[in-house]
């Protein structure tokens, strides 16, 4: 057990220092581009004085490194900005101001992280029961018709861009048979059959795609696991095919795809920006979308550094749960 | 006499010469899926590459606006049946512009081909490049490329994407930057392979020959190992190709990839859905384009791996065995060893 303990602890310090030099990539990247960047941060329509205060706000005058010593300094122990007459706090988890919105970056991003969340977690359920079901399903039936028309459908599934995908299913289940309402976010706390009711199309676009990557992945890795050697003294002892695929082949197959499946977090956070924009969700995706299209820098350094945090947290559970699931990992 | 053995051109004889290329071809054509898909891709290709001549013949191109073939007074719908299709514009004329649709659609053929090759080119280029580097570098470069690799595979490459869409020059050509885009964001996984392969193929006796025949680095990575590494990487940028073009269309639908007037299938369907009743093909088109476009290279892709690797093909084809028999090349794979792994597990199942 301490040899999984140990192994628990290295993962949670190699993915800190993951997320450092993630930080340090993206400041460098976003704040060291060409350009006036308080110009830039600023937005279009600002007046030389207020460049010049976003520029002292930011530190402009600074070296690069101190710059970013005082950005993590924001994240741990947040910030006061002076805006010459007053004082805005911005507490702990300070990403810093977007001067174009007049909006305190994490604001933003707790206001719009409950919708993308609502989306992705729904989705993932839904992905994971569909994905892994079906994956069972070719597996057990495989050299049948079933496995072949599952075969075909989950390609399509996998060629089809996200968006493809939602524009068609908006159009022929809200717009030509009337089956749903467009897609609408109503909060959770507000009304909870609202809420289900307007992400399900959004859930179910989502979870299409992935669905038909998963049911590939289950479906390898269960045909690897039932040609292994413990699967034949199964069988030599008469278990069922029913018993040998559902159950022992299942579990073998299992930790490959929790493991893939956290990985496949990032992607499925790139697949909600379509589908948020699709359907009009007001989550981190959109607003992100918005961001980049009127370069608000301060936000879009924010969102990429809180989706890279979910991403590398997301790696480091699925290291740890892949480590309970086979206790091999540990010893390497 | 050792020193007679490595003067001699051993390692010459490991590169996989035109017996392995023949070979390559003689799997892939074994798969009938994989040939359907390849000559539908060609198509693609010549369609793209001909954009202009098609143009031509049908008298049309891609950027002209026609406001007398739009109703202003609906909002922009084309005027005529089917969106406006007829003689003059074969596939009918895009909404609010008026703009040609068959023109639009296959010169988007030359930017989705055009930007997903030349992101694919900079994945394996950068993949390959810093792969080698780690595998070959002393501890502390190792540590660092595989670090930065690390990253660059966890990170998601749809939102990178965008968001280093938000920094660049706009003055820059568009289709070039997202590809290079594309291609910045996403060798990670290529740049794992190409690593693994090298820890792999430095420890062979081949190389080790070369080294102790006083070759430098440089010349051992070019003429000894980058042959060795193209099997895994081809099997793998076979597959980045599709997933770049989805790339390229949904960063384009969002309105931050390949703008107009350039013409490109995910920003056709940007404002489709609006336009469904009056002119859905203008919806249909591009979407279907898309579809086939991808679903043809992925299953190209699949082929390719196949072809370059059987072994685990076979893997995932136990139980269908006596199928595949009558219909692929089987005869020949028996001869190889994964035809005698196939066969070993054809005997569970």
């Amino acid at each position: 057990m301490s040899g999984f303990t140990a192994f628990a602890l290295r993962r949670a310090v190699s993915a800190v220092l993951t997320l450092l030099a993630l930080s340090v990539i993206i400041y460098v990247v976003f704040y060291a581009t060409p350009g006036n960047v308080a110009q830039i941060t600023c937005g279009p329509r600002c007046s030389p004085e207020q460049v010049h205060q976003v520029a002292q706000q930011l530190r402009l005058d600074d070296p690069l490194y101190l710059r970013y010593w005082h950005f993590l300094q924001g994240i741990v122990a947040g910030h006061d900005y002076s805006t010459g007459t007053s004082v805005e706090h911005c507490p702990a988890p300070c990403l810093g101001l977007s001067y174009q919105s007049d909006q305190q970056v994490t604001r933003i991003i707790l206001n719009k992280l409950p919708v993308s969340l609502s989306l992705v977690v729904g989705a993932m359920v839904l992905w994971l029961l569909l994905g892994v079901g079906t994956g069972v399903l070719s597996a057990w039936r495989r050299g049948r018709f079933t496995e072949r028309a599952l075969t075909g459908i989950t390609l399509a599934g996998v060629a089809t861009p996200v968006f493809v995908i939602g524009l068609v299913l908006m159009i022929v289940v809200c717009g030509q048979l009337e089956l749903l309402p467009f897609p609408e976010y109503v909060s959770f706390s507000d009304d909870p059959e609202q809420w289900m009711w307007g992400l399900l199309l959004p859930w179910v676009t989502l979870a299409l795609g992935e669905a038909a990557y998963f049911a590939r992945l289950t479906r390898a890795s269960m045909l690897e696991t039932l040609a292994e050697d413990h699967i034949r003294t199964f069988r030599a002892y008469g278990v069922g095919e029913r018993s040998i695929v559902g159950r022992h082949a299942l579990r073998g197959a299992l930790a490959p795809i929790i493991a893939l499946n956290a990985n496949d977090f990032g992607s499925a956070m790139g697949g909600a920006v379509l589908v948020e924009s699709l359907f009009g969700l007001p989550g981190i995706g959109q607003e992100l979308v918005h961001a980049v299209t009127v370069v608000d820098l301060p936000v879009v350094v924010g969102m990429v550094l809180v989706i890279g945090f979910f991403v590398v947290l997301a790696n480091a559970v699925a290291d740890v749960l892949y480590a309970v699931a086979d206790r091999r990992v540990v010893l390497a | 006499m050792s020193e007679a053995l490595v003067a001699t051109e051993v390692p010459e004889a490991s590169v996989p010469g035109a017996s392995g290329a023949r070979q390559f071809w003689r799997r892939l054509r074994a798969q009938r899926a994989a040939m359907v898909a390849a000559v539908v891709v060609a198509l693609l290709v010549l369609v793209a590459l001909a954009a202009p001549l098609l143009t031509a013949l049908e008298g049309q191109d891609p950027t002209t606006y026609h406001p007398s073939l739009i109703d202003s007074a609906r909002g922009g719908v084309p005027i005529g049946s089917f969106g406006g299709v007829g003689g003059e514009h074969w596939l009918g004329v895009e909404p609010q512009t008026g703009r040609d649709l068959f023109a639009r659609l296959v010169y988007g053929a030359r930017v989705s081909l055009g930007v997903a090759l030349a992101a694919t080119a900079v994945q394996v280029f950068l993949g390959v490049v810093v792969g080698v580097a780690a595998a070959l570098g002393n501890r502390w470069v190792d540590q660092l490329l595989s670090r930065i690799t690390d990253i660059i595979v966890a990170m998601p490459l749809m939102i990178m994407a965008l968001a280093l869409l938000a920094v660049v020059p706009s003055s820059f050509p568009r289709p070039v930057l997202v590809a290079l885009i594309i291609g910045f964001v996403a060798w990670g996984t290529i740049g794992k392979i190409a690593r693994a392969q090298t820890l792999t193929l430095k420890e062979l006796d081949y190389v080790a020959a070369a080294r102790l025949s006083g070759w430098g680095t440089l010349r051992i990575a070019r003429r000894e190992l980058l042959p060795g590494l193209a099997a895994p990487v081809i099997t793998y940028a076979a597959l980045m190709v599709p997933a770049n073009i989805s790339i390229e269309a949904s960063l384009s639908f969002l309105g931050v990839g390949v703008k107009p007037p350039t013409p490109s299938w995910g920003q056709m369907l940007t404002s489709a859905d609006v336009w469904y009743q009056a002119a859905p093909q203008y919806l249909l088109l591009p979407a279907a384009a898309l579809f086939v476009t991808v679903l043809a290279l992925t299953v190209l892709g699949d082929g390719v791996r196949t072809a370059l690797d059987p072994r685990a093909a076979s893997r995932l084809r136990i139980g269908t065995g006596r199928r595949q028999e009558s219909k692929a090349g089987k005869p020949e794979a028996a001869k190889t060893e994964a035809g005698r792994s196939e066969a070993a597990e054809e005997g569970i199942a």
